[in-house]
């Protein structure tokens, strides 16, 4: 080869490379054609489609399911699980939480803010590629509602969370239709809401970092708590021993979107301070703990109320519900409580114990296996 | 990937293709309202609705296991809680559990193979749903996959440069800076989307093309698709 | 005396954080023309050409068409030119092909079948028809290009600016734009680095720096002037045989 071409060869791509990868977050931030290539074509990557594309079609979507399996930090329930009243229910309630929020969100007629909000959800996707070392086998990736609502405001927040639910039940079944109420309830609403609160309380003064690590950690820790209660008041059954793994597994996981979200905001603030909002001044500590725990308390309030059948039979048949509604839908929940109480429960419950743990094992290992050969 | 193979199936050439997007969601309700409801008899129940499903794929000219197969990607994870429940005593429940979960994704698969997704999103529009939520959802499918791509070159990148030594917390700074410039690029991207749409006339309302026009063939299919499975559901509450 | 196209005077631009981007410029536009913008980066092209639509606002006068570009006369500002973006991902943001090049009219007033007409025949006159109803995603970078210029065309503009048309295509990408170009009988100003892709197009270049037009001529001279060209450092480092 000639001198030029191999020359010409190593500048084209230190140059691209450097622009692409290196390139200074500041210049990237700016983005405008001044900043780019100088007429250098850039390199044409090969189409890197993310996740499994590189094994036979019959083990893709099993790959899939495994990694989210193990690192599925966003619980979405899929059609099935939930029992009619819950589903029902939380489609109902959805249905007006999401128009309230669309229509702050988008401040009347207005539509330019759909650019923004539509990019933004793709960034929430594509964030869950990069991956953040945690400890021995695992890492985890972000979940993004605490970081959106601190960059974007809480109802733009919202929009954007709904779209990605949406968007991932329709085009790759991940999570119900029947269920989206359920999910949007659980992860859009009450998670993102729960995210944002810390931060709009202490966000102004000296707990900024605090404030925000427990936005991150609330949103996860609710949405996970909420679903588990549906789940619970559905009938699944769960012995109690399983039911504290997966609490302790949600918290060690909220904590993680905890430290991911404040991390990517420090990062972002060095970038640009202009990204993240200004929270309203009014730090009032006693106001904003009380109500954080009021949200942690009704969510963990649920899930215990929900574990306690007699509360909800009670209240089904005061309000004349359930002589009606034996008639289309049964609640297993007299089979849980049997179950929950009786001797073999102690059998079962080591029994889960195992069970749960040599499928978190076995998710792990596939998970890691998958994602060194995906060449990460 | 699996969003392009469904791409690719939504713009086939079928009856069930040319349907109306409303007629096909509110199928699509009805289908899963039943088999969500169906505590009794789930079993002959459970194999009239996959029984409808496989028809509907073949008259759609889709590819049967493929279709099949990729509806599966719900499993599992319903396997995880299947492997629960039965370790708890509730065979049955978890019988259930991984039926209803299978054939509730198998057909919104079949929705979504065969309408476009923004055909989609203009039904949903007509039926209620609020189009400033829609349009963010077509925005975030159009550029979801441009977005990721740039992630995984600068994955690529990071990981081109990482050495073996370096100690987690680094790396996870690194990964939050990573993300960090992900979010000012997306951002920045926003914003020259908002130029070029304001620089072609844009003042503040999407003004779209797609026309919905129901027709009675829309009628008579959203008819026929919303009897079979009610009339099994039925059936299956009567046999008791 | 034609009546130029575009005439800018005395246009003066500060970023946010009062960085002064365009320092007193005058341009004229005129019918036929196609002028290349050349210039370093961070010199005030794209700058400068963001306010001949309207997108920036600065100090200054700029006339398009004999309006002068104002609030109120913006929509039609718009509809006189039409603007190509670097990256044609950000210009084609609608699901499908038809939509994208539909969105113009649109937003023009024009009927829905009105629209569909004008992008049809925009599509033919560069060429994919055949992707009407495809997604942008799923195009090669010299299509998307095509594509987005269709949609330019088909608000039926009298001027076309072009920033860095060239990046993101190959060689052949970029004479076939270059043919495209050559057939549109459009006032044309093309924002590049490309200094072989000015010349075949521009019969006339103006230099960029520090916010100012540091001078005027042919595409040639200015490469002379201002040794603007990336011939230069291979002939001189490089001792064996090309």
């Amino acid at each position: 080869m000639s001198c030029w071409a191999i020359r010409g060869q190593t500048e084209y791509f230190r140059a691209t490379a450097a622009r692409k990868y290196l390139v200074s977050p500041r210049i990237a931030a700016r983005g405008d054609s001044e900043t780019l290539s100088p007429g250098t074509v850039p390199l044409d990557l090969p189409s890197s489609r993310p996740h499994f594309s590189h094994l036979p079609l019959c083990r893709q979507p099993v790959a899939r399911s495994f990694q989210s399996c193990y690192r599925e930090v966003f619980v979405h329930i899929p059609d099935g699980f939930l029992s009619t009243p819950v589903w029902a229910t939380m489609d109902v309630a959805a249905v007006p939480a999401v128009g309230v929020l669309v229509r702050r969100a988008q401040r009347g007629f207005d539509e330019s803010k759909v650019p923004l909000l539509g990019v933004m959800g793709a960034f929430v996707f594509a964030a869950q590629m990069i991956n953040f070392p945690v400890g021995i086998g695992t890492s985890g990736h972000l979940v993004g509602a605490a970081l959106l609502a601190i960059t974007l405001g809480p109802a733009p927040a919202t929009v954007v969370m709904t779209a990605i639910l949406a968007i991932q039940a329709l085009v790759f079944q991940d999570g119900g239709i029947l269920a989206l109420g359920a999910n949007i309830t659980n992860m859009a609403v009450a998670g993102t809401l729960a995210g944002y609160l810390p931060f709009h309380f202490w966000g102004a003064g000296k707990w900024r970092k605090a404030s925000i690590f427990l936005g991150g950690l609330l949103s996860v820790l609710v949405s996970a708590v909420l679903a588990l209660a549906q789940l619970f008041v559905s009938g699944v059954t769960m012995p109690a021993s399983v039911l504290g793994i997966s609490l302790a597994l949600f918290v060690v996981s909220a904590a993680l979107e905890g430290a991911i979200t404040l991390a990517v905001v420090q990062s972002l603030e060095a970038i640009n301070p202009g990204f993240v909002r200004k929270p309203e001044s009014r730090g009032s500590f006693a106001l904003g703990t009380l109500a954080s725990a009021a949200v942690l308390l009704a969510a963990i309030g649920v899930l215990f109320a929900s574990t306690q059948p007699d509360g909800i039979e009670k209240l089904a048949q005061t309000t004349g519900i359930s002589a009606h509604a034996k008639a289309l839908f049964t609640t297993p929940l007299t089979d849980y409580q049997a179950g929950f109480f009786s001797a073999p429960w102690l059998r079962r419950a080591s029994a889960g114990l195992a069970g749960l743990g040599l499928i978190y094992g076995a998710c792990v290992l596939f998970g890691r296996v998958v994602s060194r050969k995906r060449g990460a | 990937m699996h969003h392009v193979v469904l791409e690719q199936w939504s713009r086939r050439e079928s009856v069930l293709h040319r349907r109306d997007p409303r007629a096909k969601i509110v199928a699509l309700l009805v289908f899963l309202i039943a088999v969500a409801t169906t505590r009794h008899g789930f079993l002959p129940a459970g194999a009239a609705y996959l029984t409808m499903l496989l028809a509907v794929i073949l008259w759609a000219r889709l590819p049967l296991w493929n279709a099949l197969g990729r509806a599966a990607v719900v499993l599992p994870f319903t396997l995880v809680f299947a492997i629960i429940t039965v370790i708890a005593g509730d065979v049955e429940r978890a019988g259930l559990l991984l039926g209803k979960s299978y054939l509730s994704a198998l057909a919104v698969l079949v929705l979504v193979s065969t309408t476009p997704l923004p055909r989609l999103l203009r039904g949903l529009e007509l039926l209620g749903v609020p189009r400033f939520l829609l349009m963010v959802a077509q925005f975030l499918y159009r550029y979801l996959f441009v977005i990721s791509e740039e992630a995984q070159h600068m994955r690529v990148a990071a990981a081109s440069r990482r050495t073996a030594k370096a100690a987690r917390a680094a790396r996870f700074r690194a990964a939050a800076g990573a993300l960090a410039v992900l979010f000012a690029r997306s951002y920045a991207r926003a914003e020259a989307i908002h130029r070029a749409m304001v620089a072609r006339g844009f003042q503040g309302r999407f003004r779209l093309l797609s026309m919905l026009r129901f027709q009675w063939a829309d009628g008579l299919f959203l008819l026929a698709a919303a009897a079979a499975p009610a009339a099994v559901r039925f059936a299956a509450e009567v046999r008791l | 005396m034609r009546q130029p196209l575009i005439e800018v005077r005395g246009l003066h631009f500060h970023y946010e954080d009062g960085t002064p981007a365009l320092n007193g410029v005058d341009f004229q536009l005129f019918p036929g023309e196609t002028v290349a913008l050349l210039g370093a980066n961070g010199s005030g092209k794209t700058t400068f050409v963001l306010h001949l639509n309207g997108l920036l606002t600065g100090e200054g006068s700029v006339t398009v068409c004999g309006m002068r570009v104002d609030k109120d006369t913006l929509p039609k500002v718009r509809q006189k030119i039409g603007l190509v973006f670097q990256d044609s991902d950000n210009q084609l943001f609608m699901p499908t092909v038809i939509e994208d090049v539909a969105f113009g009219p649109l937003n023009m007033g024009l009927s829905r079948d009105q629209a569909v007409a004008r992008a049809r025949a925009a599509l033919e006159q560069v060429g994919m028809s055949a992707a009407v109803n495809k997604a942008p995603y799923h195009l090669s970078a010299g299509e998307k290009k095509r594509v987005a210029i269709a949609g330019i065309l088909a608000m039926d503009p009298e001027i076309l600016i072009l920033d860095e048309p060239t990046t993101f295509l190959d060689p052949p990408g970029q004479r076939a734009l270059a043919e495209l170009l050559d057939r549109l009988p459009q006032a044309k100003i093309l924002v590049t680095h490309d200094v072989e892709f000015a010349m075949t197009l521009a019969n006339r270049a103006v230099f960029f720096a520090n916010g100012k037009l540091a001078g005027e001529g042919t595409v040639t001279d200015i490469v002379q002037r201002f040794g603007w060209n990336q011939a230069h450092w291979r002939s001189q480092s490089c001792t064996s045989e090309r």
